[in-house]
């Protein structure tokens, strides 16, 4: 007779001592685990509620400024700082770890249009409503010393933006035409127009750096080419764009604000339908900022509050307010990709966590294995009816939701009439025209 | 052992120095220190040959021709100038990694958006990755299932207990103990989910509760009552004790928690443990649910089957099946008050119901002394045999080993559901008949409750070997054991999504046209595509008489139909006009003229 009975060595599964870690064997096989999906079910939704509970986004305000806050830069060097301006001509350069301004200087004259840093991170551009461009340093002066520019340019007109190349010294400024400007000359290099109208805002391409592109207040948005003296094309939507954005990672990629309360995010290769529509907000959209991986981006709006959409998706993903937040103007998604920085009418700056739930500092690899696993659990059961509407449920401010409600009615009301226009009018005579196709005017070559 | 022999010869200084350079020899870190060589380029011939045909010729170590045959040429890759012998993943049989697969793999060319299946892609890839990995960590798993051989000829059924005890080592040797109770008997018995502590419950009212590895009573109490059945809650802190009128709750130490007057006369019960729900089956026909976690009773189902003393779970979906007196087994679901499937098992009344821990098979027994397996997934009976007495009580192990208690003969079955046994694995008796039998878990033990006491008997190969202590742990502390029940807490099931398939909800919800229209339907209140039964306009004085209104509606109603059959009227019309060629060998040689 040959016989085992199982019998273990208690020696192999109780730790020695107590400052040993516990011993805990696996095993994975399947039949050990009965109810696996309930119980990965469960989890997952125990995930999505906790994530609902913790998201916590708001981090500080940055007061300081005496008028709104009108304009913003990162510092492409020095992940704690950043520049804003102020529509009392005032700059202000705040440190984001200690949370205080370390630098304020009266740069102008009336609003701060615009502001952007150089990619050396050095010095600064300001520009102004007294019709000048400011070339700053970052650093204060010394002991005693006065505030004064590197340079000031003198223009003829008043400058609403301004925007500074990548990777050489060469800057663009937007107010009735496009100026580029070599850093060192105190003329442009060149003028760019098409048509005679203002234009609000100027945006350097980060990869193709040779690309620019722009909006105008007559509806359209512009792309050119710095090294053509020709505008390439542009354009027309139905309400104007206030600002555009370029996608960090793929270089053919905007997003554009526009003024009826969309972003459309467009490729520059065909212009002729955006890629994607991004429906939320209620009002006009006045700023958007794109996050460093290019998945995300960040708007600003008029309606008090900030969103946050997928590059791929027609709905945002979040969205913060705050009772305090007026209209915000100006918003910036931090090269770090973890923090938002949104500023507004009521003077002050305000720092945002970009994941609302994420836990900030250091995680015991212990936690980061847990966390992943609960993001990777509420992917997996995402579409569950119950977990979906948990994960989609967010506050909004009554003002915020009682406009939506109308403006959801508003739409709606449109899309019966023209169905039953479609119904009892010839068929074809009016065709079935897209969301995306709705908004654009013309392309013009 | 040709291959070694053969390597012998050809490394041998006959064998000629091409002959040499193609027959490598694999360098084993046990056969001594290499000698430096220059690193030359090997033939790609000879970098093909892989494991299969090298492998044996390391046997042919110490011999300084091996020695010689042992240098390895190519250079490749590495600073050290060796090859990898073995490159790549070793090589992973296929049936390993089959147990590990869940479902099916998602059909890709189904996929609409070619976004959608690259995405669908990585994610096969990567439960491919998983499945492959958690197959590899088996071969690192530290224990060995338990098994029992018996001599050539020598039938293993007749090999008695304390022969086992005695050939078996210590530690399992004090696994065998009988416990007389002879005045309170017959005993119930129940096994926490770790498998250390032991409940008894004697008929008499007398309950004990102990650890019965170390055999150290946490607690003892005589009821002063009838007790019908016993069990362990989720934690060996708790149990719940079924007395002649109402069931109780007691902890450890035998201060009563709860009494539970909603649950009066409860015959058999069962704990649910990954849903916290205790199911208790009384003996007015009652299938009552009690959430132990928030104490509120989830549903009370009458069955109508008679006194329900039959009971059994299924822990792969977490179903209650009760056996009837007349002879069918139900199964049932807290969510439905009809039974989810009822199957004539038995002529006569059924004596015991028992689920393996896969799911997949139920064995049962009844008053006609028969022994039936089922198949769970097509409700079919595999095996059927007759025993002498016929089971009272039956029970499976983990590892899929079928006890059943026959009077007072406790015999062991093994492999039950694919071969019908014609002698079982192990046989015992008691001293009086058996009224309790459970396997516990993660040990190689049953333990049987009878007329005078407690049995616990060795049952090799019956338990699994290797736990995974985020489940169940044996071992655990005091601390794992608080933390274990806030995570089981957390992730408790709710009842409603108790179904007879346990997986469903990991699957894609196919909703068919016709049931999303029903469902609509049911929302609405109305059927928004239903066409409006035609009313007849009222017309002039006398046209509009009752039989008028009748003849113009019965011409509407046809219409449709007429219509359809106008249609295919004339396809068929339409497809006789055609002219048909005619078939070859009734063609005639003027047919090529005609048009």
């Amino acid at each position: 007779m040959r016989v085992k009975v199982l019998s273990r060595n208690p020696d192999d599964y109780i730790r020695e001592t107590k400052q040993d870690l516990q011993r805990v064997p696996r095993n994975y096989d399947p039949a050990l685990h009965p109810f696996e999906v309930p119980r990965e079910y469960m989890r997952a939704l125990n995930a999505t509620k906790l994530e609902r509970v913790f998201a916590k986004p708001f981090l500080a305000s940055l007061d300081g400024h005496r008028d709104g806050v009108n304009c913003m830069a990162k510092d492409p060097q020095s992940l704690s700082t950043v520049l804003s301006g102020a529509c009392d001509g005032e700059v202000k350069i705040w440190n984001l770890t200690k949370r205080e301004c370390i630098r304020t200087l009266q740069a102008h004259e009336g609003f701060v249009r615009g502001i952007c840093t150089r990619f050396c991170g050095t010095s600064f551009f300001t520009v102004g409503d007294d019709k000048t461009v400011k070339h700053w340093k970052i650093d204060g002066p010394g002991y005693a010393g006065e505030e004064e520019p590197l340079h000031t340019i003198l223009g003829k007109t008043v400058y609403t933006g301004i925007d500074h190349h990548w990777k050489e010294a060469v800057f663009a400024t937007c107010g009735h035409q496009v100026d580029i400007w070599d850093e060192q000359r105190t003329s442009p290099i060149c003028s760019l127009t098409w048509g005679v109208d203002s234009i609000s805002s100027v945006k350097f391409n980060p990869i193709e750096t040779y690309l620019l592109g722009s909006c105008a207040s007559d509806r359209n948005i512009v792309l050119y080419d710095m090294r053509q003296s020709t505008p390439l094309k542009k354009v027309i939507l139905d309400m104007r764009t206030n600002t555009l954005c370029w996608n960090p990672m793929e270089a053919f990629i905007f997003t554009s604000a526009s003024e009826d309360h969309n972003l459309y995010t467009f490729d520059m290769r065909f212009l002729e339908s955006p890629v994607m529509v991004h429906i939320n907000h209620v009002s006009a959209v006045l700023d958007v900022d794109f996050s460093p991986t290019g998945k995300e981006f960040v708007c600003a709006s008029f309606d008090k509050s900030i969103r946050i959409f997928p590059v791929d998706k027609g709905r945002s993903r979040e969205v913060y307010h705050t009772k305090r937040m007026q209209h915000v103007i100006t918003v910036k998604w931090t090269s770090d990709n973890k923090y938002i920085l949104c500023g507004s009418d009521e003077m002050n700056i305000r720092l945002w966590k970009a994941n609302a739930s994420e836990k900030l500092g250091v995680l015991v690899p212990r936690e980061r294995a847990a966390m992943n696993y609960n993001q990777k659990l509420k992917e997996k059961f995402q579409h569950h009816p119950q977990i979906k509407r948990i994960a989609r449920h967010h506050h909004l401010p009554k003002a915020i939701y009682s406009q939506a409600k109308e403006l959801r009615i508003m739409r709606e009301a449109r899309w019966w009439k023209e169905l039953n226009r479609r119904k009892h009018s010839k068929p074809g005579s009016s065709p079935f025209v897209s969301e995306k196709k709705k908004h654009i005017v013309a392309v013009v070559k | 052992m040709e291959a070694v022999a053969g390597s012998g010869a050809q490394g041998g200084p006959a064998g000629g120095g091409k002959k040499k350079k193609t027959m490598k020899k694999l360098q084993r870190y046990w056969e001594g220190a290499p000698q430096p060589d220059p690193p030359a380029a090997a033939s790609p011939k000879a970098k093909r040959r892989r494991n299969e045909k090298t492998r044996p010729r390391a046997g042919a170590k110490g011999s300084p021709e091996a020695r010689k045959g042992l240098r390895v040429s190519g250079a490749a890759g590495r600073i050290s100038g060796k090859r990898d012998p073995f490159p790549g993943a070793a090589p992973l049989p296929r049936h390993k990694v089959k147990k590990f697969q869940r479902g099916r793999k998602s059909q890709l060319a189904g996929a609409s958006s070619r976004r959608l299946r690259d995405h669908l892609a990585l994610l096969e890839q990567k439960v491919e990755l998983a499945a492959q990995q958690a197959a590899r960590m088996e071969l690192l798993l530290p224990e060995e299932p338990g098994f029992l051989e018996g001599d050539p000829g020598e039938d293993t059924c007749t090999i008695a207990q304390a022969d086992i005890a005695q050939a078996a080592d210590i530690a399992s040797a004090t696994k065998h103990f009988e416990l007389t109770l002879n005045q309170f008997g017959p005993y119930r018995m129940d096994y926490t989910r770790p498998g250390r502590h032991l409940l008894l419950g004697g008929r008499r009212g007398h309950v004990a509760a102990l650890d019965w590895q170390t055999k150290s009573l946490l607690c003892e109490i005589n009821v002063m009552e009838t007790v019908t059945d016993v069990t362990w809650l989720h934690t060996e802190t708790m149990f719940a004790v079924s007395q002649r009128r109402w069931l109780y709750v007691y902890d450890n130490q035998g201060v009563e928690l709860n009494c539970l007057k909603r649950f009066n006369g409860v015959l058999r019960m069962e704990f649910l443990p990954y849903h916290f729900l205790l199911a208790t089956a009384s003996e007015t026909g009652f299938l009552q649910y009690l959430d132990i976690s928030v104490g509120t009773e989830v549903a009370t189902i009458c069955t109508r089957g008679g006194r329900l003393g039959v009971m059994g779970q299924n822990p792969a979906n977490a179903i209650v099946h009760l056996g009837h007196s007349n002879g069918t087994v139900t199964l049932w679901s807290p969510n439905v008050k009809e039974p989810l499937v009822r199957m004539l098992c038995h002529q006569g009344g059924v004596r015991a119901v028992a689920v393996d821990s896969s799911g997949t098979y139920m064995a049962t027994s009844g008053l006609d002394r028969k022994l039936r397996v089922y198949d769970l997934r097509a409700y079919q009976p595999l095996q059927s045999l007759v025993l002498p007495v016929g089971a009272g009580h039956l029970s499976f192990s983990q590892r899929g080993m079928l006890a059943a208690a026959c009077g007072d003969v406790v015999q062991v079955y093994r492999d039950v559901p694919v071969q019908p046994p014609h002698k079982p694995y192990l046989s015992h008796t008691l001293p009086r008949a058996a009224h309790g039998l459970r396997f516990c878990p993660l040990e190689d033990v049953l333990g049987v409750g009878h007329g005078s006491g407690f049995t616990s008997l060795l049952v090799p190969g019956a338990g699994q070997a290797n736990f995974d202590a985020l489940e169940n742990n044996p071992f655990r502390s005091r601390k794992q054991r608080q933390e274990w029940e806030v995570k089981a807490l957390m992730e408790k099931i709710p009842s409603e999504l108790i179904t007879l398939d346990a997986g469903q909800l990991g699957r894609v919800d196919a909703i068919t046209m016709e049931q999303k229209h029903q469902e609509r339907v049911e929302r609405l209140g109305f059927d928004p595509q239903a066409t409006p039964a035609f009313q007849p306009r009222r017309k002039l004085k006398g046209r509009s008489s009752a039989g008028s209104l009748l003849r113009r509606k019965k011409k509407v109603a046809n219409e449709e139909q007429r219509t359809k059959i106008r249609k295919s009227l004339e396809q068929q019309q339409a497809a006789e006009r055609e002219p048909k060629a005619a078939p070859r060998a009734q063609r005639s040689a003027l047919d090529r003229f005609r048009k």
